[in-house]
Order: structure tokens, then C-alpha cells, then sequence
């Protein structure tokens, strides 16, 4: 099983993402993230689904959506071809006997304090999925009290755009 | 000029070509029935006794005449009733829009009288489906409603609109009736690999379905058996693209298919599969399906290729563009063996037919074949006599075999018989069982109000034929529920309905009853009378593969 980053440009319509959603329940499809928000334009919308599968069955999710008449474009992103960031924020007990262990984490990380108090303390990371796993997973040792995460979005490098497939 | 949202709607589905609307009236849809009557001179309307059945006319009107259908129901009840007949034209590909009521924008969503989210259900069962929130955007949307239904894979479309966007006022103009997206063939790479393949093969085997007739491609395929020598096949979909008696048409192919059909598609080496979509009830397990075989597969519906069973080449576009293009890059040869082998496989199939005295499912249809113009609509509901239907009927005109493949909706064929006789103009026939009979037989009080000629013949055996059938073969003869014990004497029901009609119980009163029936202005009723114990035969069990097929069946006492 690979991982697939796709995004998909749509109509900035009323119950779009209920569709695209819709299809990815009835068909089975196993999304890991999914992301969505307006872009350049009011127009369109932006959707970054992170998908688990087999290359046939990204095949088979890519052809679905483009059934979708609110979709106007898709574009596959890999590792190499893009660059990829997700938001994190990660609540943590805080207590003396691993205070300074979670701190030095987080500047190993980079992560930022967003919040703290003698009982708590709040980090944000913004950062590919897989250094927000990993973090997580160091973070795993002390008391998590509460995770939140975006899921990612991806933009491709270099000059082209998702637009210029379908010369919106 | 100024019009109503009311008066838009229906100006717009003149606009576009819409002679004839099924449906049914209701609270948050007067205002578009006034309309109706305002232009009751440009725009037919069939009142149906319940919205499904609107929905399946709707869905034959379609299929006969390749035009978009029209149903038009009230909110709440009058559009959940839909729900079955655009699901119906949904798996079928069959272009149609279905436009319901609703109740007013400020009452959205706060569970009124008769409210209820059709967008949200009928979300898995369209193309597509709107919510018309402002009139401004009324007649646009219908027009791209007709757009959607009839591109590229057609399909159903549904539009809501709330009463108030029936009644505010809006300008309209009218326009011309929108044009399909352009119909494009596959890109020239695929094509040259599919020749190559094509003309490599030893034992090739044409496959098609329900995308030949929506291409309009018999010809193309019938030219392309002739150049490479193959024989020809098709699903439940596919029937009636070619006639019956064409020397290389084998038939139905699959789980009721023609021996011949199935065996030769089993032992290609290249299957050359033509707007199909190798359902389940077509490949048997997908796993012995074909072993031998590669296949080439074009679809217009990208999502089709190696959706069920992989492809050697995957060609996405219009079947007729794209045979045009491939039909000048294929080597011309003729396949001796092959077609010997094929001959054999049909030589086998007559010794399995069945020639029983009597009133036979097999002979009920044989008798029907010779009453059919060359235009007339056969309809069927599903079940036994859906594959009898399938199996024995001479078709002779494409467009002239409705039949629910992919949802299988009991209840489909009368209200698609009423939308065929609409469409053809002409007198459609419906071969029922007394179980799918029973569905939707209301729509008998339709047929009746308009005069509609239509010859409806249950096979009538008691029981749930199909069901039983399986009961019969994998559940130890569990008669769980299948057995029917009406007392419904047909005849009786036509009359009371202001219909004819008459029961027979050998071939030649079968016969009789046939001219009567072809004679009357209206409807006829035959309730002709089957065994409860016949089967249809062959069957490949589901998740068999050709090796467990069953010919025959030892008849235990």
C-alpha cells in the first residue's frame, strides 16, 4: 500500500466537499486527510486528499472525481515534484519531571509554544506529515492531553500551477 | 420577457425539446402545474397513478427515442418516490431529469410539511443534482441539467426548486436546445496498441453493451466482426443493437446468457469489449473470468477501465469515434478454427434447447416474436421472465428492448411500456411475471385514462420465479416467502380498470389472445400461465466460472 497526495480544483459551490466526500464513502475509498479551502479566487476550491491504496485504486478515485462535473481539475503530487506542509497542535500535561524533556523536544522540532500554564503547554508545528509524526510519536513518552491536526496541503514546485491544466 | 419561476420551467423544457413530461401534482408544485396548463398546447403531460411509475415512463421515453426524459414530481413523498426510477436510469445510463418542489427557501431545512433533502439522496443516484436557490438561475440550470443528462455517459439529473423560486419573477429568453459535449475518440496511442493486440489475436471475441446503442455504433461493430472474423456477444444492455438472426450474433452473454455466447467468450484470446462495464452478473468470479483472454476495452466513462477486471489496453472514448479509427488499422483474416469452434459451441446450445410441448416460457415468447412489428418496444420487469425475455426474443431494432440491467427494478416495465408507446408512438409490449406485475400494476388506471396501446403479458406462475429458482438450487428448497398465493384473477382486475383482457393456458390460446391484444386500442391484459417449477437455463452460479455452468437440470420427483 503507497501513499497518494492528489489535489483536486472545484467549484466553489454550495455541498461540494458533501459530494467529493459522498464518493469517497460509497466507493470505499480509504482517505487518510482530506483538506479543503477557497484559493486565488472565490470561484474555486482546493481539496488535498491524502490517500492509502493500491496504484489501481488511486487510479480508479482519480477517474471518479473527474466524473464530478464540479471538478474542474486534479493534479497527483510526489514527494519529488512538490512541497507538502501540515499544521499541528498538541496540548501537553505539563509537570515538572518532564518539563524540560518536552521543551528540549519541541526545539529539536522547531514546534512554537502557543499557550502555557503550570499545568499545561500548547505547541504548534508546521511541517511535513511525516516530522508531525514523528513529534507526535516522541511526544508519546509524556501525558498527550489533546491532538489536532489539518492534514496536508501540497502546491507543486516550480512555476506551473493547478490552474494552467485546464487553462482557467 | 417577465415570467414566473413556474413559467421559466416549463419554457425552458420546450426550449429544449421536451414534448412529453411525466409526472405527478402536488402542494409545492401547483405553481409549475399551472404552468402546465397555461401551455398545455406546446407541452404534453402524462399523469402517472404514482410517481415511480412517472419516473420509469420517463426513463422508456428515453431509451426509445435517445432523447432526454422528463419527470416532474411535488416535494416530500412525490420525490422520494422518484428515488427508485432515477436510480433505475442512473446504472442504466439512460438520460433523463427528474425536476421535484420543494418547500420555500425560508422553510428549508427546518423539517416542514413535505420537506425533504432530494439533493442529499439522490446524490449516489445522479450525474449530478441541483438546488435552485434564485429564479435568475433557473433556466440556466435546467439547460445544463439537459447538458449533463445526454453527455458523454448519460445519466439522471435532478433539479429541486422551492416554491418561492416557482413564483418569483424573473426575465427569460429562449434559447436553443444545448448540444452534448462533443463526442471525442480515444487518443491514437491507445488505438494503435489496440490494433496491435486486435490483430494478433487467433480467437478474438466482440463484447459489447448499452454504450453500443448510446453511440449509435451497430454499424461499426458489425463491420468490424465482418473484417477480423469474430464472432459477437452482448449484456442485457447491448440487446437489440444488433437483430437476433444476424449470422454472428451469439447472443446474451453471462450468468442466463447463450451457451454459445458465454463458451466463446470463455475460450478468446482477445476480448474486444465495446461500452460495457463486466458486472458481476456478466464475468461470473472475476477471478476465472476470461483466464486466457486480454482484453481491450473502450469505454467513454474513463472510471469503467479496470474498474472490475483489468485490461490489457484501456481506451477512453466514444465507441463509434473510436472504431472509425481503428477499424483502417486492422489486417483483415479469416479465423477457419475459430468459427469452427464457435459453430460447435452453437451446435451445442440446440441440443439444449427446449422444445417441451405446452405452454413453455421458452414457447410464450416464440408466439409473442410473431405478433412484434420491427418497431415495437419490448419492456420487462425482472426476474424469470426478464432472462426468458432476454434469451428468446427476436429483436430487430435497436432501442427496442427495455429492460432494467443494472439496478434490476421490479416494477419498471409498465411505467417504461407507457414512456415507449409515448416515444414510439406506437403499440409497446410488456412481459411481466405476476410478482414484478404486482409492483406497479396501478399504472394500469394510467394506460387506460390515455388509450395507451399496450400488451401486457404476465407470466404467471405463483410464485417468485427467480427467487425460487435460487431457492430451489443453493437454499436445501427453502420456499422462504416466494411463494405468492394470490388469488388475483387478472382478467377481472383489467375490467375493473376499464382495460381487457384474458387468462390462457396453452400456446395456441396464447396466440389468439396475442391478435386480440395487437387489435385493441388500449391496453390488454394476458395472464398466461407458466409451470412454478421452470428455470432458467443455462445459469452460472453466482461466483462460478464457465466450468460450473448449468445446461440441463435432472428433474428429481
Amino acid at each position: 500500500m503507497s501513499r497518494y497526495t492528489v489535489a483536486v480544483l472545484v467549484r466553489n459551490q454550495f455541498g461540494v466537499l458533501n459530494r467529493v466526500t459522498s464518493m469517497f464513502r460509497r466507493r470505499q475509498f480509504n482517505i487518510s486527510a482530506l483538506t479543503v479551502s477557497e484559493t486565488e479566487t472565490s470561484e474555486l476550491s482546493r481539496i488535498t486528499v491524502v490517500f492509502g491504496g493500491e496504484e489501481i485504486a488511486k487510479q480508479q478515485l482519480i477517474n471518479q472525481l473527474y466524473k464530478l462535473p464540479d471538478v474542474c481539475s486534479i493534479k497527483e503530487f510526489s514527494e519529488d515534484n512538490s512541497v507538502s506542509c501540515e499544521l499541528l497542535l498538541i496540548k501537553m500535561k505539563n509537570e515538572a519531571s518532564s518539563r524540560e524533556d518536552i521543551r528540549n523536544a519541541a526545539d529539536a522540532f522547531g514546534a512554537v509554544t502557543v499557550d502555557y500554564s503550570k499545568d499545561y503547554i500548547t505547541f504548534r508545528l508546521a511541517d511535513s506529515s511525516r516530522k508531525i509524526d514523528d513529534f507526535i510519536n516522541l511526544l508519546r513518552e509524556y501525558t498527550i492531553l489533546e491532538i489536532c491536526r489539518t492534514g496536508s496541503v501540497s502546491l507543486e514546485k516550480g512555476s506551473t500551477t493547478i490552474r494552467q491544466i485546464i487553462n482557467l | 420577457m417577465l415570467l414566473s419561476g413556474s413559467d421559466i420551467l416549463v419554457k425552458t423544457l420546450i426550449e429544449q425539446g421536451c414534448e412529453t413530461v411525466f409526472g405527478y401534482p402536488g402542494g409545492q408544485f401547483l405553481n409549475v402545474y399551472d404552468s402546465l396548463y397555461k401551455y398545455q398546447n406546446e407541452i404534453n403531460h402524462v399523469l402517472t397513478a404514482h410517481e415511480q411509475g412517472a419516473a420509469h415512463a420517463a426513463d422508456g421515453y428515453a431509451r426509445t427515442t435517445g432523447k432526454v426524459g422528463v419527470v416532474i414530481s411535488t416535494s416530500g413523498p412525490g420525490a422520494t418516490n422518484l428515488v427508485t426510477g432515477i436510480a433505475t436510469a442512473y446504472l442504466d445510463s439512460v438520460p433523463m431529469v427528474a425536476i421535484c418542489g420543494n418547500v420555500p427557501t425560508t422553510q428549508i431545512g427546518t423539517d416542514s410539511f413535505q420537506e425533504i433533502d432530494i439533493t442529499g439522496v439522490t446524490l449516489p443516484i445522479t450525474k449530478h443534482n441541483y438546488f435552485v436557490s434564485d429564479v435568475a438561475d433557473l433556466a440556466d440550470t435546467i439547460r445544463e441539467a439537459f447538458r449533463l443528462a445526454k453527455s458523454g455517459r448519460p445519466g439522471s439529473v435532478l433539479i429541486d426548486v422551492p416554491k418561492d423560486v416557482q413564483i418569483a419573477k424573473c426575465e427569460y429568453e429562449a434559447e436553443a436546445p444545448v448540444e452534448c459535449d462533443e463526442p471525442f475518440a480515444a487518443k491514437e496511442v491507445r488505438i494503435k496498441e489496440a490494433a496491435e493486440i486486435v490483430n494478433s489475436a487467433k480467437r478474438p471475441f466482440i463484447y459489447f453493451g448499452g454504450g453500443v446503442i448510446t453511440s449509435n455504433a451497430q454499424e461499426e461493430v458489425l463491420a468490424l466482426a465482418e473484417k477480423i472474423d469474430a464472432p459477437i456477444g452482448c449484456s442485457l444492455m447491448g440487446l437489440s443493437a444488433i437483430p437476433t438472426d444476424h449470422p454472428r450474433f451469439l447472443g446474451m452473454q453471462g450468468m442466463h446468457g447463450h451457451y454459445a455466447s458465454s463458451m466463446s467468450m470463455h475460450n478468446a484470446d482477445v476480448i474486444l469489449s465495446l461500452g460495457v462495464r463486466f458486472n458481476d452478473r456478466v464475468t461470473g468470479n472475476r477471478t476465472k473470468f476470461a483466464t486466457g483472454a486480454k482484453i481491450v476495452h473502450i469505454d467513454v466513462d474513463g472510471s469503467e477501465l479496470n474498474k472490475t477486471v483489468n485490461s490489457v489496453c484501456g481506451l477512453r472514448g466514444d465507441v463509434k469515434l473510436t472504431l472509425q479509427k481503428l477499424l483502417p488499422l486492422l489486417n483483415e483474416g479469416t479465423k477457419h478454427d475459430w468459427m469452427a469452434k464457435v459453430d460447435s459451441f452453437r451446435k451445442e446450445e440446440e441440443t439444449y434447447l427446449d422444445h417441451r410441448e405446452g405452454l413453455t416460457p421458452r414457447r410464450a415468447i416464440l408466439t409473442l416474436n410473431k405478433h412484434l412489428g420491427e418497431n415495437t418496444a419490448v419492456c420487462t420487469d425482472v426476474g424469470q421472465h426478464q432472462m426468458w425475455s432476454a434469451q428468446n426474443l427476436s429483436f430487430r431494432t435497436p432501442r427496442r428492448f427495455l429492460s432494467s440491467g443494472g439496478l434490476g427494478t421490479m416494477g419498471f416495465g409498465f411505467g417504461a411500456a407507457i414512456g415507449a408507446a409515448c416515444g414510439t408512438k406506437e403499440r409497446s409490449v410488456l412481459v411481466t411475471g405476476d410478482g414484478s406485475f404486482g409492483m406497479n400494476l396501478n399504472e394500469l388506471a394510467t394506460a387506460v385514462r390515455y388509450n395507451i396501446p399496450v400488451v401486457i403479458l404476465i407470466m404467471n406462475n405463483g410464485v417468485l420465479g427467480m427467487v425460487r429458482q435460487w431457492q430451489t438450487l443453493f437454499y436445501n428448497k427453502h420456499y422462504s416467502n416466494t411463494v405468492l398465493e394470490c388469488k388475483t384473477d387478472f382478467t377481472a382486475f383489467a375490467k375493473s380498470f376499464g382495460a381487457d383482457g384474458e387468462a390462457v393456458a396453452s400456446p395456441e390460446e396464447l396466440d389468439m389472445a396475442l391478435s386480440r391484444a395487437f387489435e385493441t386500442e388500449g391496453p390488454y391484459v394476458i395472464d398466461c400461465s407458466i409451470d412454478k417449477d421452470e428455470f432458467v437455463l443455462p445459469m452460472l452460479p453466482p461466483g462460478g466460472s464457465m466450468d460450473d455452468i448449468i445446461v440441463k437440470l435432472e428433474v428429481e420427483e
